[in-house]
């Protein structure tokens, strides 16, 4: 493969596209019969969403004892998950709502699955600290309403109330953020459809939206003002997420750098997992002209980065252990690395630390099968990263008597394979029923209908051909 | 009451721009524009108000947080006051993180419904669309016909010089 040059002035949205095109590209997907491809990938989600439920059922009707859990290792594989879904679905926000106040015209093409991709992993998240609660039926019992138990309110003093606040907050307003954003494309949609009951469906769900601009100057402003509710929000979120481990007092836990590193861990994971499925999309759905070699360029950048804060985390983590000379800090990170559970933590470190060094080489990052492998791996680093925060801290306790191995159980593994058939499963109808990519703000960002932006783009052209080397750019060329 | 409505349709961005700037500066009134996607300063060359809604959000989140500062100190220091670790009954720095949430629960959920109904729009509305494709590729500008301002000649004009691509005059029913 010819290695692919990323030139900074080549359209965001390849191919010169009209608006009309994009409607035709994006809302076809939705009108056409969904492929076989599709019906496979969504029977596989549905049957590992069906095993997990099972799991599920099984494991409240007998209880939490069906898990690996002991005296000691009270948190493992439920926390871990419910981190690692929790991680996940910040990217979505990161995309949708910091990436546009940076006027990142690029965030248009991902946006729309990346904030459906929240949505899914908020609630595959939300399903752990659910089924932990052991009856579950009782999760009411966190919301403080008044009861005729006192009424005895809850604990505002908890970082587990903190976090059902942020989780619940969090879910509402990423949905509120991503349906506003759907408003205008489902009244495409509906226009274009014909009369029936997918009309009638989509009309109800686009609120009568018939693209009034004083309409359009309200909405614009809301926008704005919940991308900026949206940022903040996104960081607390993981910081209280956080909070949850260091206001404790275990080793390896209670660290004030915990907020920061679960915040960049978060939008480490979270990118990785938006390139996994857009690069599927991608080749399924036939959309290489809006979702380029720039988009996954600029992604693997911020993956980069947050990789190397995560990196630099990892080693203040343990310079702090050395430099406190407090010897259980001391002895947890030892552990760590050179304990029963070593082989989890090198798997971390190589999966965090080491394979995305890679991304700093342009063949590589232009390599798109070699950016979805590593995307993957990347996302396995991160499960095993909070697998080895939680695990290892806990598993040696300040008495050695008390010292304990945790390993999951098959009901304990079938549930973290059954969140990802939900995950997939919803992907997968959103990809069906809702438009992958925002319409309307796709429309916003091409070049036709700009006179001078079009002179400039024609230029450019006339200079590329010039040049003396055959086109390199992109996959179309 | 009904009143005559101008209408003209164009393709491009940059005409839409155009022609709604030069009817603000001829004195024509804009009834609205409709357009399948934001375009940037289409709000100032048709001389629309900017929304009032950030206040309305500042309003909300201050409620909000207000509201929930005002619970949490109520429910742990004068409900049911427990000492939890020592600490002191009204612990101010722990109810932040819930404050904060709550505030931008308020906030972001009050302001989308101020929204909705500043704008009229609910689930099952039934929409009016002004002509084919203004949800897809199409601007229309509407213009009242009743103002001393409005020379059918001239408008035409104008509508010819930024491309319209089909002009129509309606009745309109007004409340």
């Amino acid at each position: 493969m010819a290695e692919v040059r990323i030139n900074p002035r080549e359209p965001w949205i390849l191919g010169r596209k009209t608006p009309i095109q994009v409607s035709n590209d994006i809302c076809g997907i939705l009108e056409r019969k969904p492929t076989r491809l599709w019906w496979m990938a969504f029977l596989t989600s549905l049957t590992i969403l069906g095993i997990g439920t099972v799991a599920v059922v099984y494991q409240i009707s007998t209880g939490i004892g069906t898990w690996g859990l002991n005296k000691s290792v009270g948190w493992a594989f439920d926390i871990t998950n419910f981190v690692f879904w929790i991680g996940i679905g910040h990217a979505g926000t990161l995309i949708s709502a910091i990436l546009f106040l940076f006027r990142q015209k690029w965030r248009t093409s991902v946006n729309r699955a990346a904030e459906a991709m929240t949505l899914f992993a908020v609630a595959c998240a939300g399903l752990f600290p659910l089924i932990h609660m052991g009856r579950p039926w009782l999760f009411f019992w966190i919301f403080p309403y008044p009861n005729f138990r006192g009424p005895l309110w809850v604990n505002f003093r908890s970082p587990l109330v903190w976090d059902f606040f942020a989780i619940s907050t969090y879910f509402t307003i990423s949905f509120v953020f991503w349906y506003v954003g759907l408003i205008p494309d489902l009244a495409t949609i509906r226009d274009r459809a014909k009369p029936g009951l997918r009309r009638a469906i989509v009309s109800f769900f686009s609120f009568g939206w018939t693209g009034s601009y004083r309409t359009w100057v309200r909405y614009e402003v809301v926008y704005l003002l919940l991308a900026g509710l949206a940022t903040p929000l996104v960081v607390s979120v993981h910081t209280i997420v956080s909070w949850d481990f260091a206001t404790s007092v275990i080793p390896g836990w209670h660290t004030t750098i915990f907020p920061p590193y679960f915040v960049a861990g978060a939008i480490f994971s979270g990118f990785a997992m938006v390139l996994t499925l857009m690069l599927i999309a991608r080749k399924v759905m036939h959309l290489e002209d809006y979702f380029t070699h720039r988009h996954t360029d600029a992604m693997c950048k911020i993956i980069i980065v947050t990789g190397s804060i995560v990196g630099l985390a990892y080693l203040t983590e343990f310079f702090t252990a050395a430099y406190s000379g407090n010897s259980y800090e001391q002895f947890v990170f030892m552990n760590r690395a050179l304990g029963p559970y070593a082989w989890a933590y090198w798997t971390m470190v190589t999966c965090n630390v080491i394979s995305p060094q890679l991304l700093w080489f342009r063949k590589v990052r232009s390599n798109l099968m070699a950016v979805f492998v590593l995307s993957i791996v990347v996302n396995i680093g991160m499960w095993f990263e909070r697998f080895v925060i939680i695990v290892t801290s806990l598993h040696r306790d300040y008495l050695p008597s008390s010292w304990a191995e945790y390993a999951p159980t098959f009901i304990e593994v079938l549930t973290l394979l059954g969140t990802f058939g939900l995950f997939f499963t919803l992907f997968l109808l959103f990809c069906r029923f809702l438009p992958v990519i925002a319409i309307s703000e796709v429309k916003g960002i091409l070049s036709h209908g700009r006179e001078q932006e079009q002179v400039a783009d024609v230029h450019f052209r006339d200079e590329r051909a010039t040049e003396s080397e055959p086109e390199t750019t992109g996959v179309h060329a | 009451m009904s009143r005559r409505i101008f209408m003209s349709i164009h393709e491009r961005e940059e005409d839409i721009l155009g022609i709604a700037r030069a009817a603000r500066e001829a004195g024509l009134t804009i009834v609205d524009i409709y357009a399948p996607y934001a375009v940037h300063g289409l709000d100032q060359a048709a001389g629309f108000r900017p929304s009032r809604l950030p206040i309305i959000c500042f309003i909300l989140g201050l409620l909000g947080a207000g509201l929930k500062v005002w619970f949490e100190f109520w429910t742990t220091a004068i409900d049911w006051p427990i000492d939890v670790g020592g600490k002191p009954w009204n612990s101010w720095p722990a109810f932040v993180p819930v404050t904060f949430e709550v505030m931008v629960l308020f906030a972001g959920v009050g302001t989308v419904i101020a929204l909705f109904i500043t704008t009229k729009l609910w689930p099952g509305k039934r929409a009016k669309i002004v002509f084919d494709g203004v949800t897809d590729d199409r601007f229309a500008l509407l213009i009242v016909e009743q103002d001393a301002t409005f020379e059918p000649g001239k408008v035409r004009m104008l509508c010819e010089r930024f491309n319209a691509v089909y002009v129509e005059e309606r009745e309109e029913e007004t409340a």
